[in-house]
């Protein structure tokens, strides 16, 4: 029982460690992503990612982001052309490729990703962005 | 109390600028026109010249330069490598005066040179031989290069003696450069048609100034005409969140950016409390709340009925065309023109006096008045 307890012990301690590696990560690559969306985002998607009414769809609070991971990865990494349907209404605004790094793509959408109430778990690496074709 | 003065000084304040009030613009019921597209599928056309043969020249952004001749759409070659990144890319394209006998066109772009981690503003002067770029030659190259993504201008004009004009914002710095004629951003610059800077610019004897800067203190410029009668330099200015600008473009005067300005910051922090200085332009016009203006031309044909003269301004922001009526340098009217189109980049008058505006996600779309 003893042993038992013991392993049960050594078994948590590596996983908090290894999960508390991971959210350094993600917490450092949230900070670098606000500077990439203060860049980048905030003129059309605004400071608190509600968008542009009719115009620009929200990145808060959206159902696309949420259900949709890959390709929201996809037009942050390569931009978004054509129709989306976001929160039930439809937007059709060019937004051209940004010109990001796959860090810097990564980094943003972890920042989109844990901000506005929006909590969409894991984390987005640059290795994950690179695999992601046009 | 911090809320209640400052609501006072808003109020208070606002009661004395040349602008009374925020002119609301009209969406017309009868609408007298018609639209056509006239080069279909472009992503995002910048800039665009109209050649002697009624062909279309067209930028788009992300580095391609296209001609566009009798229904086909052919890639001009060796155009210069873009540092594509964010607002950055393929620019502005014009012809130069004398085109026909000169063969000369000039185009605005960001560039890198080398490290591709940063960028400013270029101008560069070239030929077209056998569908090509040839005698590429850099004019001007706007110092430092830098990683901000936003803020590069960049819209070209010629004057009626033959000086060019182009604009380079302020590359994100905007408490560095603006205010700063030591240094490249925020500037409208005036050269020679070979990029040779006029004597009589205003800071041409100024110890360690950009002698090729007309005037200073903008932001971010991205629609310049010259008035028809008039022939002065008008230009259009992105500002912050609230504050869009229309200004006449006068030698050597400072425009305030960031000094004064009727925006605030896009994280809604108050940027600065001044709206005026001595010493500083008013806009001509200002927008609350912005429109994001880009493209600018005065309609100078009589194809359309009622509206010669009038001032037109693209909205990349609400995706319409805006036609604005002006009675002494004030605006008396603003009209809105092709609503929901797009995001509208660009708005030139064609060689047959129409309208031709470049839409992203779109084309190049003709204004057709209604017989």
């Amino acid at each position: 029982m003893k042993y038992f307890i013991f392993c049960l012990g050594i078994y948590g301690s590596i996983a908090s460690t290894s999960n508390s590696v991971q959210n350094g990560e993600l917490s450092k690559s949230i900070e670098r992503g606000k500077d990439v969306y203060t860049d980048f985002c905030i003129t059309c998607h605004k400071v608190n990612g509600e968008g542009t009414p009719k115009v620009f769809p929200p990145v808060a609070k959206s159902d696309y982001l949420k259900k949709f991971q890959t390709e929201s990865i996809r037009g942050v990494k390569y931009g978004q052309l054509g129709k989306i349907r976001v929160n039930d209404i439809d937007y059709n605004a060019a937004m051209p490729d940004p010109g990001l790094t796959n860090e810097e793509v990564a980094d943003v959408m972890n920042y989109i990703n844990n901000s506005w109430g929006n909590k969409i778990s894991g984390i987005v690496t640059a290795e994950m962005v690179k695999k992601i074709a046009k | 109390m911090k809320i209640f003065t400052l609501l006072f000084i808003v109020l208070f304040s606002s009661c004395s600028y040349a602008q009374e009030e925020d002119k609301v613009i009209v969406t017309p019921e009868n609408i007298n026109y018609t639209s056509e597209i006239v080069v279909p599928d472009l992503q995002i056309p910048w800039g665009m010249a109209f050649l002697p043969d009624a062909s279309i020249l067209i930028t788009e952004i992300k580095g391609k330069l296209l001609l566009y001749k009798n229904g086909i759409k052919t890639e001009i070659k060796n155009v210069p490598t873009v540092y594509a990144r964010g607002q950055g890319g393929l620019l502005d394209i014009a012809l130069h005066p004398k085109f026909t006998e000169t063969g000369w066109i000039y185009l605005t772009y960001s560039s890198s040179d080398g490290d591709e981690k940063v960028g400013n503003t270029t101008l560069m002067r070239a030929k077209i031989k056998d569908g090509a770029l040839i005698d590429k030659q850099v004019l001007y190259k706007g110092l430092p290069n830098t990683n901000k993504p936003y803020h590069f201008g960049s819209r070209i004009v010629f004057d009626d003696e033959g000086y060019l004009y182009f604009t380079i914002g302020d590359r994100g710095e905007h408490f560095v450069n603006p205010q700063d004629v030591t240094k490249d951003g925020g500037k409208v610059y005036r050269l020679k048609d070979d990029g040779s800077i006029p004597e009589d610019n205003p800071f041409f004897n100024t110890a360690d100034a950009k002698k090729a800067i007309f005037s200073f203190g903008h932001r971010n410029q991205q629609g310049m005409t010259i008035h028809p009668d008039t022939r002065q330099i008008w230009t259009n200015e992105h500002g912050p969140q609230g504050g869009d600008e229309i200004n006449i473009i006068v030698k050597g005067k400072n425009y305030g950016w960031p000094t004064i300005s009727y925006g605030i910051n896009y994280d809604n922090t108050i940027l600065t409390d001044k709206k005026e200085m001595e010493g500083m332009e008013q806009p001509l016009y200002y927008y609350i709340p912005s429109i994001a203006p880009s493209g600018m031309a005065f309609i100078d044909s009589d194809k359309y009925p009622g509206w010669k003269g009038s001032l037109l301004i693209g909205s990349l922001k609400f995706q319409y065309l805006e036609r604005l009526e002006l009675k002494d340098n004030k605006v008396v009217y603003r009209e809105k023109l092709l609503a929901d189109i797009g995001r509208l980049r660009n708005v030139k008058i064609g060689p047959d006096g129409l309208i031709y505006v470049a839409v992203e996600n779109k084309g190049i779309v003709r204004i057709v008045p209604k017989k």
